[in-house]
Formats: C-alpha cells, sequence, structure tokens
C-alpha cells in the first residue's frame, strides 16, 4: 500500500555525503513503487517538520552519529513515527563498538581481542604509558579505529607500537574514544541481516590497498562476489555469527555484519552496522542483488517492516 | 557470482582509472552548512560587487546585442574582450597584444588547455610545493609526474629549483613545464621576490625552460604594489594565465592565456575541441564592464574588503593560537598557510574541525606527493570579520586541545610540540 514516506538523510555527519548518496537512492526506489516520498535533511528544522508532515513511516538512510546512535530513532518514538531500522537501544548498543563487542563476546562468537581507550584515561591518567604494554599483549600487526563510526573514517593499521600513537590521535578526530585491535588476516566478508534472516555473504576485495574511503565509495575500486567463495559450512557459520550479533544487540529489520573469516574457516566479527549504507557500491545492495531482491523491493520490504504489515 | 559496481571499469582510458572518491571531499559536503564558519573555498566575496552597475551592463549587452550574444563565435575568443583584457594586464605592468591572448572559461580551462597542449602520460611539471589544487588536478588529468619546489616567505626557492632541474636531467629527462603563481600564492599566501623573479628568468634562458605563469591574485595586493611579471622578463619562455574571477566575478567564468603565437595556435585548436568557443554572452557582458564601469574602483572596493578581512584573521590568529603553531601573513591575496606542530594530521583533524564548526583545506590536497598532513590552507576572503573572529576562536580552541592530546597520548615520546619549527616542509613562519 502506498504510503507517505520521509527519507532522512543528510545532517552534519562525517559520512554526509554517503548518507546523501543512499538518501537519493532510496527515495528513488521508494517514488517508483508508488510510495509518496518527502526527502529530510536533518537541521534545525527537522522535528518541527516531521511533527506537522503527516507521515505514515520515516525511512532511515542516515550514517555516523544522530542518525545510528539512538538520537533520531529517540524523537522518532517521542513523534510516533514509525521508523527503519533498529528501535533506540539496539542502536545505541551497536554504535558503542566495544559494548557491542562485549555482547558479542558474550553471546559465544570470536571477536578479536581489543582494548579501548577514551581521551580521558591519555589526558587524566597518562595512559601513553601503556601503549606499548598493549601492543605486546595484543600482539602486531594492530588496527585503530574510533569506537563509533563507520565508513573506516579515522582508521588505521600499525605494524609496530612506534606507530601507535600516531594512529591514536587520527582515531580520536572521529570519537572519543579508540579501539586498538588485534589484526585479523583473512577474508572481508559482509553478511546482511534482513528481518533476522542473513541474506548471501558479500565478499570484499579492494583491487589496491585496504577497504577504505577510497575503495568503499569508488565505483570498480573493489571486487566483490556474493555469494562469498567460500565453503558450505564456513558460508553457514557466516550467516550464523551475523544473525547472532544482530539477536545479540537486538537488533531489527536490517544490519549488516562486517566479518573476517581466517583460515580455519572461523568468521570474527568485527562489527555490526545498523544503519547500513545504501549507495551504488555498498554493500546491502549487492546482498539483496545476489539475494534475488531488487532495490527497490528491499527498501519497500524495509517500509512494510516499519509499518508492521 | 562477482557483482560489479562499475560494469564501464574495462573501458575507461587509463588517465580516468586513478580518480578515486576521496574522505576529504566527502567531509567538504558538511562544509557548506551555515553552522560552520568555512575558511575552505576560495571564494571571492562576490557581494561588493556593484550590482545595479552589473544589471545595466548585462541589460546593455542583450539590448543592443542580442542576437550576436546569443550566437556561437570564434575559438579564440572575442577581440574587444581581448583588448580590454590586454588593458588590465597593462594596468600590471604585463606587456601583451591582443592577438597573444585566447579567451578561456576561467583560468581553469587555460589550464586544462595548457596541460593537454604540453604534458604526454609521465611528463615532468616542476611545481612550487604547497601548489594550487586545481592546476594539480589538470596535471594529473594528463598524467604528469609533478615534482614540488619548496617556498619560503619570499615564494619558491630557486637554488631548489635548480637542484629539481638537475635531478630531472641526471634522469636523461627533461622539465616539460614549471608551474609558477607569482602573486599572492595560492594556497600560501607568499610573492615571489623580485631578484627571484630576474633569476627564474636566467634559468629559464639557461636551461631551456617553459614557465607556466599563472597569475589571479596580481591586482590584489593590499598596497596596490605590482611586480615584474615572468612575461615581461622572457615572454617566449612564459605562457601567462589570467582570470576576471578575482577582478570581476568568478561566475563570469572567463580566463586567458597570453602565449607565443606558435603555442596560441595550438591552443585554439585544442579548445575548438573542447568547447568551439567561449560563450559570446559572459564576454560581451565581461568587455562591457571593463570598458564602460570604473573597474579598478571596484578592484579598491574588494582589495579593501580583504585587507580588512586578512587583518582581521591575522589579529585573531595572534590571539588565538596555541604556541607552536605558526603561518604566513599575506601582503595581498586571500589566504593565509598554517604550519600547526607535529605528531597529528590536518587531514584527521578537520573531522574534529567540523564537529568544532569550523572549516579549512588539508595541507595535502596541495601536493602531488602526499606531503602537507602538517599543514592546512586559510581562506579569509568570504566570511565577514565577526564570522572569522569566531571561526579562529574555535580554531584556536581546537589546536590547543589537539595538543594536549598529541602530548597526552605520546607521553614522554612527544614530538617537538612547543618549538616553534621554520622552514622544513613548507615555508618560513612569519606569525605564530
Amino acid at each position: 500500500m502506498p504510503s507517505s514516506v520521509a527519507v532522512l538523510s543528510g545532517g552534519i555527519s562525517f559520512e554526509r555525503e554517503v548518507s546523501l548518496r543512499s538518501g537519493s537512492r532510496v527515495a528513488d526506489a521508494l517514488g517508483d513503487r508508488g510510495h509518496q516520498v518527502t526527502r529530510l535533511d536533518v537541521d534545525a528544522q527537522l522535528v518541527k517538520t516531521l511533527a506537522a508532515g503527516g507521515f505514515d513511516v520515516a525511512f532511515l538512510a542516515l550514517h555516523g552519529s544522530a542518525g545510528e546512535d539512538g538520537t533520531i530513532q529517540s524523537i522518532l518514538e517521542v513523534l510516533e513515527i514509525p521508523y527503519t531500522g533498529p528501535d533506540v537501544l539496539a542502536s545505541s548498543l551497536a554504535w558503542n563498538k566495544p559494548i557491542a563487542q562485549g555482547l558479542y563476546r558474550r553471546a559465544g562468537l570470536a571477536v578479536p581481542p581489543a582494548v579501548t581507550l577514551s581521551q580521558q584515561a591519555f589526558r587524566e591518567m597518562g595512559a601513553a604509558a601503556a601503549v606499548t604494554r598493549i601492543a605486546d599483549e595484543l600482539g602486531t600487526p594492530l588496527v585503530v579505529k574510533p569506537a563509533a563510526g563507520g565508513s573506516s573514517l579515522g582508521l588505521s593499521f600499525v605494524d609496530d607500537a612506534s606507530s601507535l600513537p600516531q594512529a591514536i590521535v587520527g582515531a580520536f578526530s572521529y570519537a572519543d574514544a579508540v579501539l586498538i585491535e588485534r589484526f585479523v588476516a583473512g577474508t572481508e566478508v559482509a553478511v546482511t541481516v534482513l528481518d533476522g534472516e542473513a541474506l548471501p555473504a558479500v565478499e570484499i576485495h579492494p583491487k589496491e590497498g585496504a577497504y577504505d574511503f577510497a575503495a568503499r565509495y569508488t565505483a570498480g575500486a573493489t571486487e566483490f562476489h556474493a555469494p562469498a567463495r567460500l565453503d558450505d559450512d564456513v558460508l553457514a557459520a557466516c550467516a550464523d555469527a551475523a544473525t547472532t550479533a544482530f539477536e545479540a544487540i537486538g537488533s531489527r529489520h536490517i544490519s549488516r555484519a562486517d566479518l573476517i573469516v581466517d583460515r580455519d574457516g572461523t568468521p570474527w566479527v568485527l562489527e555490526l552496522d545498523t544503519c547500513p549504507g545504501l549507495t551504488e557500491t555498498s554493500l546491502v545492495p549487492l546482498a539483496a542483488q545476489a539475494g534475488g531482491i531488487p532495490f527497490e523491493d528491499l527498501c519497500d520490504r524495509l517500509v512494510g517492516l516499519a509499518l508492521g504489515s | 557470482m562477482r557483482l560489479d559496481t562499475d560494469p564501464y571499469l574495462e573501458r575507461y582510458a587509463s588517465r580516468v582509472r586513478g580518480m578515486r572518491a576521496s574522505e576529504i571531499r566527502a567531509l567538504f559536503s558538511v562544509v557548506s552548512r551555515p553552522e560552520v564558519v568555512s575558511f575552505a573555498g576560495g571564494m571571492p566575496y562576490t557581494e561588493a560587487l556593484d550590482f545595479s552597475a552589473v544589471e545595466d551592463v548585462v541589460a546593455r549587452v542583450i539590448r543592443d546585442s542580442g542576437p550576436v550574444a546569443f550566437q556561437y563565435g570564434g575559438g579564440q575568443g572575442r577581440a574587444e574582450l581581448r583588448e580590454q583584457l590586454v588593458e588590465v594586464m597593462r594596468h600590471e605592468g604585463v606587456p601583451a597584444h591582443a592577438d597573444d591572448l585566447v579567451v578561456t572559461v576561467g583560468g581553469q580551462q587555460a589550464l586544462e588547455l595548457i596541460a593537454k597542449c604540453f604534458i604526454d602520460a609521465g611528463d615532468v611539471v616542476l611545481a612550487e610545493g604547497p601548489t594550487y589544487v586545481g592546476a594539480l588536478g589538470a596535471f594529473a588529468s594528463h598524467q604528469a609526474d609533478v615534482r614540488h619546489v619548496a617556498m619560503d616567505a619570499d615564494g619558491m626557492r630557486i637554488d631548489l629549483l635548480e637542484d629539481a632541474i638537475a635531478a630531472v636531467r641526471a634522469e636523461g629527462r627533461r622539465v616539460e613545464l614549471v608551474y609558477t603563481i607569482p602573486n599572492h600564492q595560492n594556497p600560501a599566501g607568499v610573492s615571489l621576490s623580485v631578484e627571484r623573479r630576474h633569476r627564474l628568468a636566467e634559468l629559464a634562458e639557461e636551461h631551456d625552460l617553459l614557465i607556466l605563469e599563472d597569475n589571479p591574485y596580481g591586482l590584489l595586493d593590499f598596497e596596490g604594489r605590482t611586480y615584474p611579471s615572468i612575461r615581461s622578463l622572457v615572454p617566449e619562455r612564459v605562457i601567462y594565465v589570467g582570470t576576471v574571477s578575482k577582478t570581476f566575478a568568478p561566475g563570469a567564468r572567463t580566463g586567458w592565456v597570453a602565449a607565443p603565437r606558435a603555442v596560441r595556435d595550438k591552443l585554439v585548436l585544442l579548445r575548438e575541441a573542447a568547447d568551439l568557443c567561449p560563450p559570446n554572452l559572459t564576454q560581451m557582458i565581461v568587455e562591457t564592464w571593463f570598458a564602460t564601469q570604473p573597474w579598478q574602483d571596484q578592484v579598491k572596493r574588494f582589495v579593501e574588503v580583504y585587507r580588512e578581512r586578512a587583518e582581521t584573521m591575522l589579529g585573531a590568529l595572534d590571539e588565538e593560537m596555541p604556541p607552536g603553531v605558526s603561518w604566513t601573513v599575506p601582503s595581498g591575496g586571500f589566504y593565509v598557510w598554517m604550519t600547526v606542530p607535529r605528531g597529528f594530521d590536518t587531514s584527521d583533524l578537520l573531522a574534529k574541525a567540523i564537529n568544532a564548526r569550523v572549516a579549512y583545506v588539508p595541507g595535502r590536497g596541495f601536493y602531488g606527493d602526499g606531503a602537507g598532513g602538517e599543514q592546512l590552507r586559510l581562506c579569509y576572503s568570504f566570511p565577514p570579520p565577526d564570522r572569522i573572529r569566531e571561526g579562529v576562536a574555535r580554531l584556536g580552541e581546537l589546536l590547543t586541545r589537539e595538543l594536549e592530546l598529541v602530548r597526552a597520548v605520546y607521553g614522554d615520546d612527544a614530538p617537538e610540540a612547543t618549538s616553534q619549527r621554520r622552514g622544513g616542509s613548507g615555508i618560513a613562519s612569519q606569525g605564530g
């Protein structure tokens, strides 16, 4: 049934550009499916506009804080507007990577050993004195990333302890805490969970270097295979890990699990993205395509899920 | 199943394959939000234009010459406009005849045509380090091997230019072009000293060099001074690029090249392949503006605005910046080039700056070789003075906190965070 849909994208997050691209693609898709679509940027007028707009449902194509950390979800709850994606609690749990990783571990999933350090730990407790020790205990190489946020912004790979401080300072540009994580070598795989069911795993091979911002958003810069070229039992383990992570934070509708499958076939859970990108080069649309779900149907389905129909 | 996000990939020309998405460009989509004080884009303050005069000029062009204004024109550009542009050049002491000129769609098209005319894949271009992003883009799209020559407060270091020429020669190769912005350089804000201009001209003769002299800011000196152009010293060795973007309006998209006749002919052919001819409408608006309006008074008005803003920014920087941060002191143009202490990268810091609602351009964008992580460019031409003060205060607070953080994270291994560095990877500091 056609609905009045507010597609929310943009905002003042670092992923604004990506979000706008997701938003325009979603708006086109929903329009093609006959919905009445209004695109909204996140600005000082947003709540007023939403309250007065008579929308049946909000489609969240927001990335970065405010869109993914439970903030906009809280507002939509208050306004009693149904929305796509996980609720306030699940969003805020997944946004906080250290907490989410703890929940995945509790659920029995393999998660790379990691240490979280806040700016406060450095400013007020002299955490600098512990950095070498962290590198020794976790073992190199390491991945340093902001404890919140996406699109690989602020992420760096570190081969030895001496380059850790620079990586830590860089990650602090994007969040108040950093996650120092043991690097797991293996095949990069993303598994989209749609309404509790795993879609085909997408295998990621950047043509040069790491799967960084440029590799994510330059069409053709990364080679994808779906389903991933892995043994059936490993694919099943990936699907299982993704749905377990989805349940561990109490997600709903849609999320994307980022995994590394090591040489032994163990899927390591890196993180769960609760408002995944929907651009032309994003992983979720590729997974849907591999699962035989056209992009328009995917968007339509999410609207249906939000409306409880 | 293999999934292609770009099914055309194998079909692209080799010069296109290296073009990639950039997180910095993505961050700039936030910069245009009104909450952010932007020192990022190098935008002229078009509000200072006399728009009733502009309106008269536009109306007159359409009333008196509508059918011509909306017709195709010649590939070299209108002779009437070229006569006016020669007058503008004369005002700055740059000799030229109208027939030496090719009108282009902004200075940017001039750079692109020149790159297309001279650069084969892998050819060496020597450019100031840092240098104009748009020139780097034009060179990169023709797969140039750009090498930088460091600057100091007197502009490009000619001794280092000599070293660079020798290094290229030692590889058995030739320097295809030497690219310079001698006046109020973008992004460094410094000008090439008169002595070095003469030395550069001598080197051009000595080493058979072709110099690309890009001069968008020459008339924006705060004291109204002009310096001898390289073209005036060795005209047959210089391809000169001008623009009306800063003396009139960037929206008119009108620039030009003054080149030796043989080169001019090639540029006209290249331009005809690119876009046939510059738009008659904008050419006629520009030529009528320069022919009938007191354009020099307009330039003076712009200069007053920019001088006030530069003074405001420099004053605020003196008050707000923590020790260890240094910057250049411009005597014209749009830019202040800042060097921050070691320990963090200005590309990373941009994310935090945007959170603090202030924006700049990270230094890396002005180098073709990955340098510039400790530098950033501030442009003062667009925000009004109270916004400049506010933005600099935000940046000062941000840098102060960042330096504390760097010291805390590095602990005993902290880089020389509080000592002021001079020279090194960039330009000798004059402030801070």
